[in-house]
């Protein structure tokens, strides 16, 4: 696999390079914070694609961009760790807020605070240059070479999303990860043990807020720029759509997910016309969640296993 | 002084709209626990329907009718071939209903087009009439007022008064409990899920009367009526109103007086519900 | 299995996309189109692409002796989503040159990825955004349109000198494109003597406009609205129903082709509105009349008239097609003959001469136009008066006027 990832730029012509892997690792950074809270703590947040803005709008901030050209801007590496500070900050408070309610109830709760940042973004012009946005982020060099050159770019999104996917794999195994799984499976047990819930689901906010701020990081390089769009009820509900597609069961639904996403996007216009595209999308969609809960990787698992694993009801379950 | 008094009875009245929108929404939760996520998609659908049942018969009130019937149709269908297999899992439901959102939306585009449409309502109803201090009022949006009154009304005598609503507010409390007294539960379910649908479909001919329908609006109103519902409790009636007031004033005071973060008003509020009473002012745990 | 079966087809397409290699032949000229058919703009993209049509087969889809290829991708109004479409056509398709795309913010973020393909052409579609081509143009991206503020010309003038308009109040949505347009007409209207004592900012997503309304002041002459599609209609029926006397001054969106091709009982009010635009089809020139029938026999479901994004397209194709002309379908040398040749462009088109500036900005005629309504009941936009040859300064030294800076919430500003 790993050797596949590092073989495959120098195989495919550049548009599949960055347009569609890069893109494809960014998407599934953000979704895999969705993913991550989803399956080992039970909780489905909408805000993720939000939390990712937030790192995103800071980063644009403290860059270069079309509008402040020649002005005093800090060293990257800075603006960057700032970025990532912001996300983790805003994952914590959405946790907050949004751990006090349970199951659908969180959910709406993580939309609404999406949408108060959405509308935030789109209304305040002095900071956050309303419904245009930041344009022309110029992407930081080294040794001559800057980083949204297709190549470097590829393997900086690559070494990311691994590093991160490594990172949830082995945090679900630490006693914080398995607490979390507990939590998701019985919370009154686990307060009666002694453990704090809430502070748990809290503090695993926080880690999904750290890896959409990376996502948030590297999106606003891919794009050059960043928007009120970029975070907007259907970019939301895009996340929604990659990480529920791949599966919410296991990490690397995610991944799954942002690739077929990124595929589609690209070449659904090829086959239905641009016409009906979101009907095609949304079929696709119903399909996957009428078929298989827990997506993609759900239905690969049962074929696998010849189709008559009927446990598989995944995380998508919820519990009375 | 004026400003004021006009703010808030446009609140009042768009308060009254919201009502009508939100009270489909909040019977399918409180009777299957569905979040139905395509709830604007059928506003959308009631508001055409309706508009080419008003082309062909030139008669609003026709309209109001093949509105609320088509989507209760609609409605019902949905619940039947897609919803029902997936009892008790809600979020499964939710993601569901989400696709055919999706779909509808689009199906919509495909048949009706981009353009808005706007309904000819009865020469009674428009105009404005003159009120103390405010001067001229719209008198259809004071009509939402009686709209809203009357929908409550209807809704409150069938679910206190008849057999039906019986079943309902059984279902409510004990789902297993009702099926296993010989009451058909999934038909009662389809049905539920149709009237909830016919409400919205109305609303969507009331709120295209008033407004206008185009493309977009089904995120608008699914999205206020998420704020309404979830703020005066899902399930609950008399919470729904609540809801829609709380809603609807903030909406308008904040147009009036503080415009460019006013939009964000709502949202917050249902934040901070959430975060105090995590299932809304009225709202029972399931 | 039905998802088996559809991710087998995705696979195959992809996969074929991705081994055939850019068989452009050496005599095709790749051309993509860029508008937007999401979401709520969608009856603008499908004029957007109407208008590409008709210039492609006027042209019989030959052009400097090569054929003509046209893709076309859609957008949803998004920068981000624009962006990908963009280097799809650019990276995918291999298209030589790009026509798009449509609102605003989207041209801005193709400007400043144009600046990253120096080998490429773009021109412009719709997008109306002044900063595209005012401030740090990038020189492979044409606009052959005006932009909002143009849209505007003659308009703050007509309403002070022949309507005798002195105190209007503006309400308008909270972006970019009100402020500009709202700056295109109170350039001249300030600089006249007349006063904007309010200005009444709605943001986008807002449907309910009451209590805007509530907001405009008593004694003021008129009022003028910049708002576009739905939120026109709603806007004018609560306008109406709220027994509002102000006559009213329209932004160029708020009395289009799709306002005046919708029906409900708003119409009532638009009769005798005031605005400027790019086209108008109450343009008397025969020429544009045979344009508008044109369009209308080849468009039997379009709308009442050719849009002006309609135009905007077109024109822009004829644009391409004429630079390639020019240069006999020579691109070899990354396209530098052919920008070179379409900054030259000079447009004869039914609504008069369009030309390029030094920053490969449209210097066109704007219209200045009444609503009137026709024997049939049909609205259609009068033309009271031509603005000749409107440069992107709006007739003002170019120092001065980008020193005033981008027009916001308080720029310009004559209480």
């Amino acid at each position: 696999m790993l050797l596949a990832i590092a073989a495959y730029p120098h195989l495919v012509p550049e548009f599949w390079v960055v347009s569609i892997a890069a893109y494809a690792f960014v998407l599934g950074i953000i979704a895999l914070s969705m993913t991550f809270l989803a399956a080992y703590g039970g909780m489905i947040s909408l805000a993720q694609m939000a939390i990712a803005g937030v790192a995103g709008y800071t980063l644009a901030i403290f860059s270069t961009h079309a509008s402040n050209v020649g002005s005093a801007t800090p060293a990257w590496p800075v603006a960057v760790l700032l970025a990532l500070a912001a996300g983790t900050a805003a994952g914590l408070l959405v946790g907050a807020i949004a751990v006090r309610s349970r199951g659908i109830y969180m959910l709406m709760s993580t939309l609404a605070i999406s949408m108060i940042l959405f509308y935030f973004a789109q209304q305040n012009t002095d900071l956050l240059h309303g419904f245009d946005g930041f344009r022309g982020i110029v992407v930081p060099e080294g040794a001559g070479h800057s980083l949204r050159e297709p190549l470097i770019f590829y393997y900086l999104c690559a070494a990311a999303a691994l590093l991160l996917y490594a990172l949830v794999l082995f945090l679900a195994n630490t006693p914080f990860g398995l607490a979390m799984q507990g939590a998701r499976d019985d919370p009154q047990r686990m307060a009666s043990l002694g453990y704090r819930v809430g502070l748990h689901q809290v503090a695993a906010f926080g880690v999904a807020g750290a890896i959409a701020a990376v996502g948030g990081v590297l999106s606003l390089w891919y794009h050059g720029g960043i928007s009120p769009g970029s975070i907007g009820m259907s970019s939301t509900v895009n996340i929604l759509i990659v990480a529920v597609i791949g599966g919410l069961a296991h990490p690397r639904g995610a991944f799954i997910g942002a690739i077929a996403f990124v595929l589609i996007q690209n070449f659904a216009v090829d086959l239905v016309g641009s016409d009906r595209f979101n009907t095609l999308i949304g079929c696709f969609f119903l399909l996957i969640v009428m078929a298989s809960p827990d997506g993609v990787t759900g239905l690969w698992r049962r074929l696998r296993q010849g189709g008559t694993d009927t446990s598989a009801e995944g995380i998508v379950t919820q519990r009375h | 002084m004026k400003l004021l008094l006009l703010a808030t009875l446009n609140g009042v009245t768009l308060a009254a709209l919201y009502f009508i929108v939100a009270s489909g929404f909040t019977i399918i939760f409180g009777m299957m626990r569905v979040v139905n996520m395509a709830h604007g998609s059928l506003y959308l659908l009631g508001a055409y329907l309706g508009y080419d049942v008003a082309s062909l018969s030139g008669n609003w009130f026709l309209a109001l009718l093949g509105g609320a019937a088509g989507a209760a149709v609609t409605g019902g269908l949905m619940h039947r071939l897609f919803l029902d297999r997936y009892q008790g899992q809600d979020l499964r439901q939710a993601l569901v209903t989400i696709g055919l959102s999706i779909i509808g939306a689009d199906l919509l585009l495909a048949r009706y087009g981009g353009l808005s449409y706007q309904f000819e309502v009865p020469p009674f109803l428009y105009g404005s009439i003159p009120l103390p201090i405010v001067g001229g009022y719209p008198s259809f949006r004071l009509a939402l007022i009686c709209f809203a009154v009357v929908v409550y009304v209807m809704l409150w005598l069938l679910v206190q008064r008849t057999r039906f609503g019986i079943m309902i507010r059984a279902g409510v409390d004990d789902r297993i409990m009702l099926g296993a007294l010989g009451v058909n539960v999934p038909l009662v379910s389809t049905l539920v899920f149709a009237l909830g649908s016919c409400l919205v479909g109305l609303a969507g001919v009331i709120g295209a009367s008033a407004l206008s329908i185009a493309p977009g609006e089904d995120a608008r109103y699914l999205l206020s009526s998420l704020v309404v519902v979830i703020v005066g409790g899902m399930g609950s009636l008399p919470g729904a109103v609540i809801g829609a007031l709380l809603i609807g004033l903030a909406e308008q005071i904040g147009l009036a007086y503080f415009p460019t973060y006013s939009i964000m008003v709502s949202f917050m509020i249902m934040v901070i519900v959430l975060a105090v009473r995590p299932y809304g002012l009225l709202g029972r745990p399931a | 299995m039905k998802i088996l079966g559809l991710k087998c087809k995705f696979l195959g397409v992809a996969a074929a996309s991705l081994l055939a290699l850019p068989a452009v032949a050496q005599n095709t000229v790749r051309i993509g189109g860029l508008a937007t058919l999401d979401g709520p703009f969608v009856v603008l993209g499908q004029e957007a692409f109407r208008g590409m049509e008709l210039a492609f087969e006027e042209a019989n889809y030959t052009a400097g002796g090569k054929k003509l290829e046209w893709i076309k991708e859609s957008s949803d109004g998004k920068p981000d989503v624009a962006l990908a479409k963009a280097r799809k056509l650019i990276g995918q398709d291999k298209v030589d040159i790009l026509i798009g795309p449509m609102s605003g913010g989207e041209g801005l973020a193709i400007k400043e990825y144009a600046k990253s393909v120096p080998g490429k052409t773009f021109v412009n579609g719709f997008s109306a955004a002044q900063e595209a081509t005012l401030v740090a143009p990038s020189p492979n991206f044409f606009r052959f349109s005006a932009d909002g503020a143009q849209w505007q010309a003659g308009l703050g003038n007509y309403v002070y000198d022949t309507k005798g308009y002195r105190k209007v109040a503006v309400v308008s949505g909270d972006y970019s494109f009100g402020y500009t347009q709202v700056l295109g007409f109170m350039t001249e209207f300030c600089a006249k003597g007349g006063k904007v004592p309010e200005k009444i900012w709605v943001p986008n997503g807002t449907k309910d406009f009451s209590s805007a309304i509530a907001r405009i002041p008593d004694k003021i002459d008129a009022v003028y609205v910049m708002l576009g599609g739905a939120d026109a209609v709603n806007f004018l029926t609560q306008y109406d129903q709220s027994g509002s006397k102000a006559p009213l001054i329209a932004g160029s969106n708020l009395v289009d082709q799709t306002v005046l091709s919708s029906k409900g009982p708003f119409r009532n009010r638009l009769v005798g509105i005031p605005s400027a635009h790019m086209v108008a089809d109450g343009i008397a020139d025969p020429k544009y009349q045979a344009f508008i029938a044109k369009y209308k026999k080849r468009f039997p479901d379009g709308l009442t008239a050719p849009s002006a994004p309609f135009y905007a397209y077109y024109i822009a194709t004829q644009a391409v097609i004429e630079a390639l002309n020019k240069v006999n379908g020579d691109l070899s040398d990354d396209g530098a003959k052919f920008r070179a040749a379409l900054a030259k462009v000079k447009l004869d088109t039914a609504a008069g001469t369009v030309s390029l500036d030094e920053n490969r900005q449209a210097v066109a005629n704007i219209y200045v136009t009444e609503v009137a309504q026709r024997a049939d009941g049909a609205l259609y936009n009068k033309v009271v008066k031509v603005v000749p040859a409107v440069n992107q300064t709006l007739g003002q030294p170019r120092d001065a006027f980008v020193a005033r800076g981008v027009p916001s919430r308080d720029n310009p500003s004559c209480p």
